[in-house]
């Protein structure tokens, strides 16, 4: 069952690789904040799977970190970030 | 396993099926809207299944709430990330895709 | 290598390629946005390598500083840029190089291969498995008043280091104040969507910054996770369109800037004064003194960060 969190996990890296993806040719600025977005729900659930795998319950406080401040950043994107 | 066991693998296997079809739709539609789409609905019901998953192996009803926190916020900052976007992406003249007939 | 291992080597070969891929990409990307958004990834990733290698205290304060934080402070840098620079599209970019400027950077890259060379193979020589000093902190972990070992060591056995950073900190401030005041740059109107988020987030944070403060004497947390919680919290009132009045070049918000410098001055000369030590507290009343030192330090850190994200003095804003 750990192994099952574990492999779960590994797979979501590769939305991370997705998002990355788009992040670097994503012909707008609109298509980067939207890459921000994917990583930082990819990035909860990736640590959340990870806390059940290991068993430490201290990494769902991470989680909650992550969600919590990729909102921050991403809102940040939308506000600062457009170019005239 | 346990049933327990039994009832949260599926869920957390469907998750990220669905986590996993979103970054595709990341990959492959055509415009900023489209691909919108894809990350705000299939993320964020990839991300409750996975949390429904967890939830059943949850050692006690305060982790079961951290999880459902968990979810609710991304839910918030998903959708309402989504619409500021949107709207920027539009007041500058991004232009939708039209599909070619 | 049975499955287990080997699902765990693959997670960690692809986490280390990914980091070095998106360092070298975040760094030779021609458009600093583009750079941006890398670097945030690289934070994140950064934060799921720390959580790999156990460190949970670290992944949380890299995840509220290093990706979220700088990566506003850096936005909020490129917003100015293109304000000062008349906005076309090529003040984003970095400047084209030519073959002069790409001479110059022979010495430097040779000097940079040098210290890394370094680097690994003092990392190479270290002995493999080494405990370091975790069985001593570990033995006098009752005495230095808290629950968590990376508390205890930056606050109590180490509390001279953090003296120094949470100095570090409030010189930045006092830099970036220094430079005066900005050219005024158009802020966007919140819309209702934005004012809902941030109605539900700003408490949201703020109450988060209390459990991490509280949740650092016994687990992953402590003050400047707090502090990184609460500077996102007046991080998101600033992007709200709110702007720090008048009101804030007052003495009491200076005296909460300093709060977190101050006690621990105030704590390292009371010990000098009375005998002991720099910074040494009997083991009875360590436990509060460190809760005194965190909340202080909480309310300071976050005060920084959001007064480093506005950019100027409040008393120089107040002018326009």
């Amino acid at each position: 069952m750990q192994t099952l969190h574990f492999m779960l996990a590994m797979l979501l890296l590769l939305t991370l690789g997705a998002g990355l993806w788009r992040a670097v040719r994503g012909p707008t600025a609109a298509d980067r904040m939207l890459a921000v977005q994917v990583f930082g729900t990819t990035a909860v659930t990736i640590t959340l799977l990870l806390s059940q795998a290991f068993g430490d319950a201290t990494l769902r406080d991470v989680a909650v970190m992550i969600a919590v401040l990729a909102a921050v950043t991403a809102v940040a994107f939308v506000q600062r970030a457009w170019l005239e | 396993m346990t049933l327990g066991n039994y009832i949260a693998a599926p869920l957390l296997v469907s998750g990220v099926v669905f986590f996993l079809a979103g970054s595709a739709g990341l990959l492959r539609f055509p415009d900023v809207y489209t691909r919108l789409h894809s990350l705000t609905k299939s993320d964020n019901v990839g991300l409750g299944l996975i949390v429904a998953g967890l939830a059943v192996q949850a050692e006690s009803w305060f982790v079961v709430g951290k999880l459902l926190l968990v979810w609710l916020l991304v839910l918030l900052a998903g959708a309402s990330v989504a619409n500021l976007i949107t709207k920027g992406a539009m007041q500058r003249g991004i232009k939708m895709w039209t599909p070619k007939i | 290598m049975d499955a287990q291992n080997l699902t765990q080597w693959i997670f960690d070969t692809l986490t280390g390629l990914g980091l070095l891929c998106l360092a070298w990409m975040a760094l030779a990307s021609s458009q600093l946005i583009k750079a941006i958004v890398l670097f945030v990834a690289f934070g994140l990733l950064m934060a799921l390598t720390w959580v790999r290698l156990d460190a949970v205290d670290i992944a949380l304060a890299e995840v509220a500083i290093g990706a979220g934080l700088t990566g506003a402070l850096l936005l909020a840098a490129l917003a100015k840029l293109t304000a000062v620079q008349t906005a076309t599209s090529k003040a984003a970019h970095r400047s084209p190089k030519d073959r002069a400027a790409r001479k110059l950077y022979r010495m430097p890259a040779a000097l940079l291969l040098l210290v890394a060379a370094g680097l690994a193979y003092s990392v190479l020589s270290l002995p493999l498995n080494s405990r370091g000093l975790s069985i001593e902190v570990g033995a006098n972990l009752d005495a230095s008043g808290v629950g968590n070992p990376v508390t205890a060591v930056l606050l109590n056995f180490r509390g001279y280091d953090t003296l120094l950073e949470i100095f570090v900190l409030f010189l930045a401030l006092l830099g970036v104040w220094s430079l005066g005041s900005l050219p005024p740059h158009r802020i966007e109107p919140a819309g209702p969507v934005l004012n809902t988020l941030v109605v539900v987030l700003a408490p949201l944070l703020i109450l988060l910054a209390a459990y991490f403060l509280w949740a650092g004497a016994h687990g992953p947390g402590g003050a400047f996770q707090a502090g990184a919680t609460l500077g996102a919290a007046g991080v998101l009132l600033q992007l709200a369109g709110w702007k720090p009045g008048p009101g804030f070049a007052r003495l009491p918000w200076k005296l909460i800037l300093l709060a977190g410098p101050a006690l621990f001055i105030l704590f390292a000369l009371f010990t000098l004064v009375t005998g002991q030590h720099l910074l040494e507290y009997a083991p009875e009343r360590a436990g509060i003194l460190i809760l005194l030192l965190e909340t202080g330090a909480t309310f300071s850190i976050g005060l920084t960060l959001a007064a480093l994200f506005f950019g100027e003095r409040p008393d120089d804003a107040e002018g326009r």
